[in-house]
């Protein structure tokens, strides 16, 4: 896989929702392995950016690819194809996001839903699916938790088997939309614990949050965007030590 | 153990005085119904269990399953239309929606009685303004009197089903689907396996109310001379004058469907409701049981601890 494919790479990416010019021109690459921590203040499109990543939202413009593949469409000779509703999926199988909102399916237990992706979309046999959904339960702390409902959960649970869930379907690319946002204070320390095991195993993360002590210790690199724009990237010990946009360096000013 | 607390319970008089008037008419009533000669329970006793009557009761049966059947498929094949990007396919379910509300059930029933008259007596399927014809049918034959009553009582279902659904596939939170696409899923699978299962909890409802209210609205098809549970009662007192004995069989007999019915969705919102909150209420078989061996046993134990009352919630 390493063969200087970058993971991730974003040239020039636009997006509108309708007259709001939310990304205007995001160049970004991502190498396998690396963990990359966006942050800024809300609206600047860091969560846009990410959900433009699996195709959730279309690109206006610019070029982005998932490990050498254009996300959402195809290029033939000179020419651009959009891309079917099926295949579009299938490229999303092969990338893990996990939301602010958890947003696990409540009419499942977390068994259930860790076992669903990899039934339902690769077909796999339930057997197999479901030692494996058991270890990554177990992965996350929650094997004790594999019959209940989510409603049954806490939050932090909650988001651990949202991770789970995200990791049954093997991915190579993890997105965390903010993942310890909705929490409380003290729920989101085991949510972090196992972002931080997943990214010493070497998985490929973009992670939006506000956790500056999380990219801190546990990012390749540090992305400040504001107004649709990065204003900043770099080391993260270096950009939080020392910013050099004038922006970041009031929004790290408030949030440490 | 915490002491309980030993208090006189306040007086509600009021409550008392309600509740007297309401006993009050309660027996007035029974007394009433009960020995007015008018009401003839001998005649209705004679007829509640004839042949006739049960057939017809079967008859309504047939007509509410059969046409609640269609509605629903139908209803979320049209709810599903109209929630289509494409603007001729969520415009047709909508035209559909429109006519099939816009005007009364029993206009369409008598429609379709009389949809020989529209078509002719050999209405066929061909490429028009050609001689091509696919297959023509004889219309007097296919439509039936039940079979009028089953397209009328069913298409026109359809429509209110279409809207109770949509509604249903409405109520499911956005991040449920997005979350869906995330695993990879398609557009199908995900309505299938992750919206619809969710909907259901908004939609069982509703449907529970359409289908008691098709039990009753199938009463129509005795307009169009079907014999179904009104209509059997209708023949019989036009031909020996029992008409309120026959109309309190008739009643009697709905009512007692429309209560296993009302039974019958407990149990199925129940399932539905599964994961939506953390506790489901009890049947009420448990409920008896637990009164039972509470009075028993466990009065005076205090309430045992919620099964997650260690969490963080």
């Amino acid at each position: 896989m390493n063969d200087g494919t970058p993971m991730v790479k974003a040239e020039g990416v636009h997006k509108s929702f309708g007259r709001l010019h939310v990304l205007q021109g995001i160049d970004m690459e991502v190498a396998p392995r690396d963990v990359v921590v966006i942050i800024g203040p809300s609206g600047s499109g860091k969560s846009t950016f990410l959900r433009c990543i699996n195709h959730l939202e279309k690109i206006d413009g610019g070029r982005l690819s998932v490990d050498g593949e254009l996300v959402g469409y195809e290029q033939k000779g000179d020419k651009l194809h959009e891309l079917h509703d099926k295949d579009v999926a299938r490229k999303r199988a092969e990338i893990g996001m996990v939301f602010q909102r958890f947003n696990l399916f409540p009419h499942m237990t977390a068994l259930e839903n860790v076992m669903v992706g990899p039934i339902a979309v690769r077909g796999e046999s339930k057997a197999a699916v479901r030692e494996r959904a058991l270890k990554l339960l177990d992965r996350v702390g929650l094997s004790v938790k594999a019959d209940s409902y989510p409603a049954q959960l806490s939050g932090g649970q909650q988001q651990r088997v949202a991770i789970a869930r995200a990791l049954a379907m093997q991915p190579k690319l993890m997105l965390f939309d903010e993942p310890t946002s909705a929490l409380d204070p003290e729920l989101v320390g085991e949510v972090l614990d196992v972002m931080r095991e997943l990214a010493r195993e070497g998985m490929t993360m973009i992670v939006v949050t506000h956790e500056i002590g999380f990219a801190r210790e546990v990012g390749d690199a540090l992305v400040f965007m504001d107004e649709g724009v990065i204003l900043e990237a770099g080391n993260p010990r270096e950009v939080v030590t020392n910013p050099q946009n004038e922006r970041c360096r009031q929004f790290l000013s408030k949030v440490l | 153990m915490v002491e309980p607390i030993r208090a006189i319970p306040a007086r509600h008089p009021t409550r008392w005085i309600g509740t007297a008037v309401v006993v009050a008419f309660a027996v007035l009533f029974l007394i009433g119904v009960s020995t007015s000669k008018n009401f003839q329970w001998g005649v209705v006793g004679r007829y509640f269990t004839t042949t006739a009557i049960l057939q017809g009761l079967l008859r309504t049966l047939e007509l509410t399953v059969i046409a609640m059947a269609i509605g629903i498929v139908l209803g979320i094949v049209l709810a599903v239309m109209r929630l289509s990007p494409v603007p001729v396919v969520s415009g047709a379910a909508w035209v559909y929606i429109w006519f099939f509300r816009g005007t009364p059930v029993l206009v369409q029933l008598l429609f379709w009685y009389n949809i020989a008259s529209l078509t002719g007596p050999h209405p066929a399927l061909g490429i028009p303004f050609t001689h091509i014809v696919f297959f023509h049918v004889d219309a007097n034959a296919l439509i039936t009197p039940f079979a009028a009553a089953i397209f009328g009582l069913g298409l026109n279902e359809a429509a209110y089903m279409a809207e109770i659904v949509r509604a249903g596939i409405l109520s499911v939170d956005e991040g449920q689907t997005e979350a869906a696409h995330s695993l990879g899923m398609t557009r199908l699978k995900t309505m299938r396996l992750i919206v619809l299962p969710q909907a259901m909890r908004v939609i069982v409802p509703p449907t529970g109310n359409e289908t008691i209210s098709m039990l009753k609205t199938s009463a129509l098809a005795s307009d169009i001379t079907l014999l179904e549970l009104l209509g059997t009662a209708r023949v019989i007192y036009s031909r020996t004058f029992e008409t309120i004995p026959l109309l309190i069989v008739a009643s009697i007999w709905y009512l007692i469907v429309t209560s296993i019915l009302t039974g019958g969705q407990f149990y199925v919102e129940r399932y539905f409701a599964r994961g939506a909150s953390r506790e489901q209420p009890p049947t009420p078989l448990q409920r008896l049981r637990a009164l039972f061996t509470r009075n028993l046993t466990t009065f005076h134990a205090p309430p045992p601890p919620p099964p997650l009352g260690g969490d963080h919630r």
